[in-house]
């Protein structure tokens, strides 16, 4: 078995799927920036956040993969489909780029990423000397009802405000045009 | 040891995230494409909660919890944020950021 060639072993096919997962993230994220139509903006999001869930699947947690698939690829990308459908028309020609200002945001990026690389490189994260074990979806389950019920209680009220907010805020839809 | 095994490898990601979600709330005017850079950021942040529970903390259901709070805030956020947009949309009937001038001085 040990001459098994690396791509058809268990750990080959997972690694190769992780790739898989990262290729999507981050090419997602590069074209939720850089397309120049706001849709395929939405839709690079959308490849980007499903990469994300992956990722998640790859972090042991199933649970918040799909919620993160239900609340983020589901909730906020046709939320923000609605938006673009009821604010400015499409076919309308966008202002066209300033090449001094996407310099200035590479750099910008750039320094800060930079920063943020040497950091993380130069940083010994110590895992916790007793950790548990319990990854079940009935103990976080638990914990959103007993030691972290401010969290969620904080959760739903924000909702709520957030709902009445934007009922408030976008009353009226796109005017008279 | 295998790639998706490591706490540092998920830490350089959301790190490209991060680094690419603040391009776009940089370089970019159109007011959607602004949020859409900002859930990349938060969705950086919440890849750095997953990591450090998975590899890190003490119990693996705090950084889960964390994440769905992220989640919660971020969907507040963009609920009230497209709101916004729209409202600005129907006051200037543009949602270029360098159009939404009425507050200079």
């Amino acid at each position: 078995m040990k001459a098994l060639f690396f791509p058809f072993t268990p750990q080959g096919v997972a690694t190769i799927a992780f790739l898989l997962v990262v290729a999507f993230t981050v090419v997602g994220a590069l074209i939720a920036v850089a397309a120049r139509n706001i849709f395929h903006n939405v839709l690079g999001l959308a490849l980007s956040l499903i990469g994300v869930a992956g990722l998640f699947l790859y972090l042991n947690s199933p649970f918040v993969a799909l919620m993160e698939i239900l609340i983020y690829v589901g909730a906020i990308c046709i939320a923000i489909c609605f938006a673009i459908m009821l604010s400015q028309p499409l076919y309308l020609p966008g202002a066209p780029r300033n090449p001094l200002k996407i310099q200035g945001a590479v750099l910008g990026a750039g320094a800060v990423f930079v920063f943020l690389a040497l950091l993380t490189k130069k940083t010994k994260w110590v895992p916790a000397a007793e950790r548990s074990t319990d990854w079940s979806i009935t103990t976080i389950g638990h914990y959103l009802l007993t030691n972290y019920v401010l969290i969620f209680e904080l959760v739903s009220l924000l909702l709520l405000v957030a709902m009445l907010g934007a009922i408030v805020n976008a009353r009226g839809g796109r005017g008279s045009s | 040891m295998l790639v998706f095994n490591q706490l540092e490898t998920y830490l350089y990601l959301a790190l490209i995230l991060f680094a690419i979600g603040l391009y776009g709330v940089l370089a970019r005017r159109n007011l959607i494409a602004v949020l859409i850079s900002v859930e990349l950021i938060l969705n950086a942040a919440m890849i750095n909660f997953m990591a450090f529970n998975r590899f890190v903390a003490p119990h693996p259901a705090v950084g889960q919890v964390i994440a769905l709070f992220i989640m919660a805030v971020a969907a507040a956020e963009a609920a009230i944020g497209l709101s916004i947009i729209i409202a600005v949309y129907r006051k200037l009937k543009a949602i270029n950021v360098e159009q939404a001038t009425e507050l200079r001085g």
